[in-house]
């Protein structure tokens, strides 16, 4: 039963008010794009085990969407953050650098 | 035989005698009892009989691992299978059964597999169940059914209740033995918020029938000042009858509260599943004593030493006046030496270690008790079912009896395993000990929580410490480290503790070592599921090297104690078998619940009424009070059609349409999906979601619309009717509105969150009433407040006002093709507004219709509904809804997609109409049969059903269809098949039935 | 025009908390950056702004923090549509939203002092007095259905939930209440 802080709300909410909603930091492709952008855009999706930019929703309280970092085996998150940004702010990618050294979002 | 002594029992009130019934014999106990104790003091020491050959079995342990004496609690709707006779309280009144019999406890048809046992070896059933294949049907699975199952579910409802408690604590303690009180001690002196736990109905664990001193006072004494401490400590919470089932991530935890099992028709839950949320965990949860494998040791009257000794100090039970103990280790002696102190006799000790020398077997010395060194079991003599006496012999040797002793009890004692399960449920990391032989909690790879820091510990036995002054100090500085963790500063200190030493124990696993097979295959790792030495070693032997896979093979460890007393004996048999060092085999997995947990516990609320929320509109009520028959949608209940009484649904269906298109109908559509998307953006948003424009939209005006996810396939429908120059209010499907709510907001915060557009859910502020047929506007003119005639509220406007003096928004629009308003109001309002159109619509015969004559209606004039014509995979060409999909826009979600060459392929099935030659309905879901078969041999296919009703209005079945090419076939006949093997012809029609022109809309 | 009706009807559960439908409230969504709806906010329910996951005033008159772009207005159910037409003039010109939302939802009274302990059986949040304050607007779950309350003081507490899912809650709640306190807080 993972645990969150939603950084709109500062609740840390229970999995059970969040839900899930997958990779983060997606760059849309439209129309006019090429078939290998939109079909990365649509269908491929980082699988990673280790540190993970991923999407929630505080759907059972603000209703807003946020960002997490978090690590799939350990299930350490290394921060929540805004979801109107194409990056996680530095301070999260530190928090994961401390810890993997190499890692690149 | 067992019987009770006259002196003695810490635990039970013998000045308060309990009466209860087993297998329909009235039996007395104590207040204080627990079932297995009560029947021991009855003489009953057949407490069961095991899963594969049915041989008798006694109680083995005292506590939660029992795998034995496992009994039926309770009648009726109450009746529970499989309850541990060691866990459950004796109360007045309790009656319980044998289980794993017929007829009787003591006389089993099913025990003839014990005599086969030869023959049912490990993998038995993988090895003989497969062939022939006939005799599954008429051998095999009668036979399996017959002797499988554990016990016998309740067949009548659950009278009792049950509840969850979230709870969130600094530090979760799970055990309330000497290590779990001196971890809260430590804590109390903190402000942390504190939770102890402790599964059974008594604090202090073990400590007081070990006879240890602490402080200076006895165990129980101490145990007794701790708990005054605590309850006196504003930040400790103390909870009985409580068991820690498991540790999952984030620090959650589940615990299993008893509330009323030992006071049954008590007022309140009778379970409670505590679902925490901690900083830190401590387990403090002991360890549990290992059999000996030796020949016969299933035999009724073999008990584990420290269970015997239980049963005599706890409960003042004597298990038998002539004791046997076998042991690897010193702490047996305490057993013996507690028979000797009760007045009973112990016939002999028998050690398998070459020496004992240590205070312990001194002092069974010194008390005259006889102690033989370097030897074993052999056998277990038994008259009846009662035990009568044991061969001894040379553990050095092969089994050779060397001596016979007589006696009718035999404690044993194979060493002590720390509880390591809720260290391990979340990754903590286990080592192997060579001074104790178990696995201890390997402190340097523990669990980690969200921050990456370690959130569980362990405390005293639990930690691998073994003696009593360790056990007291580990608890503290484990105490120690989770505050400081948790940010509270504590000091460790270790009670001074006596407790005898003891001497080094010996890894004897199997007895005699040098033992036949045939001794092998007597004696038992798993006791309840009937797996011996020679089922782990002949699983070895045919290549089974994994404890994971072995234990699948074997089934040790997968009865309902879960191997808490087979495990660690098995795979060192198993080891040994494999020439491997014990840690290279490792452990099976612990996974939880600890011990099993009620089913009911777990539905805690989510039962009955509160089973899952029904959603309901606000005229729910006048619906069921006038013959709905309810249909689910989503979680909205809403009326299928409405029956009169002794008609059918089709008739009712029937005449819903007929009166709807005759004169007047009435459908509650409060369902319905209503968005509020409002500011500067809202028209530029509107056309990225949906596929036509919408924010050419005027004020006053509505349109229909279509939207599809990134993947081109169709999402949702709905009308869309624009407020004001800012604002638009989306309608959509009823099962769409949260989803489709859901999308909008997450465009707008993850990808347009510069766009000035606000949404607000606001589906359930109105009630909405679809007022449809020929004479809607002669009622809503009835009804008064506001002007509805065609000049001013023309097909697809929508105006505000009032009717009937209510607030209302009125909508023209028609699902139907009918002359149609939808009515919204506010919520509160809407069985008024309800109420009063039904009385105004009396003069025309007003019918109240369901969703199946909704669907009939729509069919019949073509209109596609989400769920039906789409499936995840149709794109709104295929529906030949191209002119809803606008050529203007540069981009709206799914334009994309649907210029990928496979969806703009001429190949893909469109949407037709189909009418049966023979005005029969086609089958839901049929296909267009095509000549010949595909790779597979299956028929080949060029289309399939997506809705068919019977049209009322028409006299015959209609339905709608894709086909590949449909709409360049019309007037072709297909052949559609049915489930009987046989085809139904059908001929390829426009999919608008009725009223082609749409004159009945626009008058 | 007759009274509203609300979704359960008036139904009262007595136990160690009392569980009222507290039957029509006026409720007003108003979507907007903060910064700008002080005013609108005042004019409308005549109540201060609410900082983070706070109530300002109550049922009468007040507002909840409920997003960082989201407030939750309450009056009197006869007043939501003036209190609305307040809110729009005040806020006449600036990108906002605003819906009366008084029939979408229902609204429940807790009494008693085991309000806490009662919640405890059907929400995962922290309701302890640390981090449930009075006056904390808390928007989670009960049992399965989002609902948003918040403890006027120990013994009294307003619980909103959809007006659809009312029964339920109903249901949920005087369960809850008729097994008797957790013996938790």
């Amino acid at each position: 039963m993972l645990k969150f802080t939603c950084p709109y709300c500062g609740i840390e909410a229970s999995e059970t008010e969040l839900a899930a909603g997958g990779e983060a930091h997606l760059k849309r492709y439209g129309p006019g794009s090429s078939e290998q952008d939109f079909e990365g855009y649509l269908f491929l999706r980082k699988n990673p085990k280790g540190v993970h930019l991923e999407r929630w929703r505080h759907v059972m309280g603000c209703g807003k969407w946020f960002l997490a970092a978090r690590h799939t085996a350990t299930l350490e998150v290394f921060g929540t953050y805004s979801a109107q940004t194409h990056e996680p702010p530095a301070e999260i990618i530190e928090n994961i650098r401390a810890k993997f050294p190499e890692w690149q979002a | 035989m067992s019987t009770r002594l006259s002196t003695g029992g810490r635990l039970i009130d013998r000045a308060k005698p309990v009466s209860f019934q087993f297998n329909g014999r009235k039996m007395q106990g104590f207040q204080g009892d627990n079932l297995a104790a009560a029947l021991l003091a009855n003489g009953q020491v057949v407490m069961g009989r095991s899963f594969k050959y049915h041989r008798p079995r006694g109680v083995v342990a005292s506590g939660a691992e029992e795998p034995n004496a496992l009994v039926g609690l309770g009648e009726g709707g109450r009746f529970e299978p499989n309850q541990r006779a060691t866990t459950t309280e004796l109360f007045d009144g309790l009656t319980a059964i044998s289980q794993n019999h017929w007829p009787s406890l003591d006389f089993d048809v099913g025990a003839v597999n014990s005599s086969l046992s030869r023959f049912l070896p490990a993998g038995f059933y993988y090895k003989t169940f497969i062939h022939p294949r006939a005799a599954w049907k008429h051998l095999f699975e009668p036979f399996i059914r017959k002797s499988a199952g554990l016990g016998k579910p309740s067949n009548p409802g659950d009278p009792d209740t049950y509840e969850h408690a979230y709870v969130h604590v600094d530090l979760l303690i799970v055990g309330g033995g000497i290590a779990g009180l001196q971890a809260a001690l430590t804590a109390a002196k903190t402000d942390a918020k504190v939770l102890l736990l402790e599964q059974e109905a008594h604090w202090g664990g073990r400590a007081p029938v070990d006879g240890a001193e602490i402080d200076g006072v006895a165990a129980e004494e101490w145990i007794k000042n701790a708990l005054q401490t605590l309850e006196a400590a504003p930040n400790v919470t103390l909870r009985k009858r409580c068991m820690g089932s498991g540790v999952y991530d984030h620090g959650y935890a589940l615990a299993y509260e008893r509330c009323t099992d030992h006071m049954p028709g008590a007022a309140g839950p009778r379970h409670r599943l505590w679902r925490i949320r901690a900083g830190q965990i401590i387990t403090a949860t002991g360890a549990l004593e290992r059999p000996l494998s030796f020949s016969g040791n299933d035999r009724p009257g073999v008990m584990l030493a420290s269970a015997l000794r239980d049963y005599i100090v706890n409960y003042g039970v004597s298990p038998g006046d002539r004791v046997v103990v076998v042991t690897n280790n010193d702490d047996a002696y305490r057993t013996a030496l507690a028979v000797k102190d009760s007045g009973l006799t112990v016939a002999c000790i028998i050690d398998a270690r070459a020496s004992a020398d240590g205070p312990l077997p001194q002092a069974c010395r010194d008390a005259g008790i006889r102690v033989e060194t370097g030897k074993a079991i052999a056998g277990v003599g038994m008259k009846g079912k009662a035990l009568k006496f044991v061969d001894i012999c040379a553990q050095a040797g092969e089994g050779s009896v060397l001596e016979t002793v007589g006696c009718d009890a035999v404690a044993m004692s194979g060493g002590w395993s720390p509880v390591v399960h809720l260290w391990s449920h979340c990754g903590g990391k286990l080592l192997w000990s060579e001074d104790n032989f178990h696995f201890y909690p390997d402190v340097t790879r523990f669990p980690t929580d969200h921050k990456g820091a370690q959130y569980v510990r362990t405390a005293g036995i639990a930690s691998g410490a073994m003696l009593t002054h360790e056990v007291l100090g580990n608890a503290s500085e484990s105490a120690v480290a989770a505050l400081e963790q948790l940010g509270h500063s504590a000091e460790a200190w270790r009670p001074s503790a006596t407790g005898s030493e003891e001497g080094a124990m010996a890894p004897v696993w199997v007895m005699p070592q040098g033992a036949s097979k045939a001794k092998k295959s007597k004696m038992w790792l798993d006791f309840q599921n009937d797996v011996k030495v020679s089922d782990v070693e002949l699983a070895a032997q045919e290549g089974y090297q994994s404890v994971e896979h072995t234990k699948r093979y074997t089934t040790l460890g997968m009865a309902t104690d879960q191997g808490k007393l087979s495990n660690i004996n098995g795979l060192a048999v198993l080891s040994g078998a494999l020439n491997q060092p014990i840690p290279q085999t490792g452990t099976t997995t612990f996974r939880p619940p600890y011990t099993p947990i009620s089913m009911g516990v777990i539905a805690g609320p989510g039962t009955g009424k509160t089973f899952q929320p029904l959603r309901k509109t606000p005229m729910h009520g006048w619906h069921e009070a006038n013959g709905a028959d309810w249909e689910p949608v989503g979680q909205w209940r809403r009326p299928y059609c409405y029956t009169k009484s002794g008609e059918s649904r089709e008739a009712a269906v029937s005449r819903e349409i007929r009166n709807t298109r005759d004169s007047l109908g009435l459908l509650d559509a409060s369902t319905l999906g209503k968005i509020l998307v409002t500011g500067p953006d809202a028209g530029k948003f509107l056309d990225m979601l949906y596929t036509n424009m919408m924010s050419t939209l005027k004020p006053g005006k509505c349109r229909y619309g279509l939207m599809c996810n990134e993947n081109g396939f169709l999402m949702d429908d709905g009308v869309v009717a624009r407020l004001d120059e800012n604002s638009f209010l989306v309608h959509t499907t009823s099962g769409g509105a949260d989803h489709m709510h859901a999308h909008m907001e997450d465009w707008l915060q993850c990808e347009w969150w510069d766009w000035k557009v606000y949404t607000a859910n606001l589906t359930e502020q109105y009630a909405q009433i679809a007022v449809v047929g020929p004479n809607a506007r002669k009622l809503l003119e009835k009804l008064g407040g506001m002007d509805v005639s065609k000049e001013a509220m023309a097909f697809m406007e929508h105006a505000d006002g009032e009717l009937a003096e209510l607030p209302v928004r009125v909508y023209r629009i028609s699902f139907s093709g009918e002359l149609s308003y939808e009515i919204a109001v506010p919520a509160n309002r809407g069985l008024e507004l309800w109420e009063k159109i039904v009385e105004a619509g009396a003069e025309w015969n007003i019918t109240p219709y369901g969703t199946e004559a909704l669907h009939v209606m729509r069919a019949e004039k073509g209109f596609i509904m989400i769920g039906d014509e789409t499936d995840g995979t149709v794109i709104p060409q295929d529906l030949n809804l191209s002119w809803a999909i606008s050529k203007k826009k540069e981009d709206f979600l799914g334009k994309r997609a649907q210029a990928r060459s496979h969806m703009a392929s001429a190949e893909r099935w469109k949407l037709v109409g189909l009418e049966t030659i023979d005005g029969s309905v086609l089958p839901d879901g049929a296909y267009a049969l095509a000549e010949g078969t595909n790779e597979n041999g299956q028929r080949n296919t060029q289309g399939r059903v997506t809705s068919t009703y019977h049209s009322p209005t028409l006299g015959r079945g209609i339905a709608m269809g894709l086909v590949l090419h449909g709409p360049d076939r019309m007037g072709e006949v297909l052949k559609f098949n049915k489930v009987d093997g046989s085809a139904v012809e059908a001929k390829i029609v426009d999919p608008v039935f009725y009223d082609k022109d749409g004159e009945k809309q626009n008058v | 025009m007759s009274d509203p009706r609300s979704a359960v009807g008036g139904a009262v559960y007595e136990g160690y908390v009392t569980v009222k439908d507290s039957g029509a409230h006026g409720m007003i969504t108003l979507r907007g950056d903060h910064a700008e709806l002080a005013e609108a906010v005042k004019a409308a329910v005549g109540s201060g702004m609410p900082t983070q996951r706070r109530i300002e005033g109550g049922l009468g008159g007040g507002a909840a923090w409920a997003s960082p772009d989201e407030l939750l207005l309450f009056c009197d159910y006869a007043d939501a549509a003036g209190a609305l037409e307040k809110a729009r003039k005040s806020l006449e010109g600036n990108h906002f939203l605003v819906a009366d939302v008084s029939d979408a939802r229902a609204v429940f009274a807790l009494e008693g002092s085991g309000i806490r302990d009662l919640l405890a059986k059907l929400c995962p949040a922290d309701l302890s007095p640390e981090a449930l304050p009075h006056g904390e607007f808390r928007r989670s779950h009960l049992g399965q259905v989002a609902a948003a309350f918040w403890l006027e003081s120990e013994e009294t507490a307003t619980v909103i939930c959809f007006r659809s899912v009312a029964p339920y809650v109903y249901d949920l709640l005087s369960e809850a209440v008729k097994g008797g306190p957790i013996g938790i807080f």
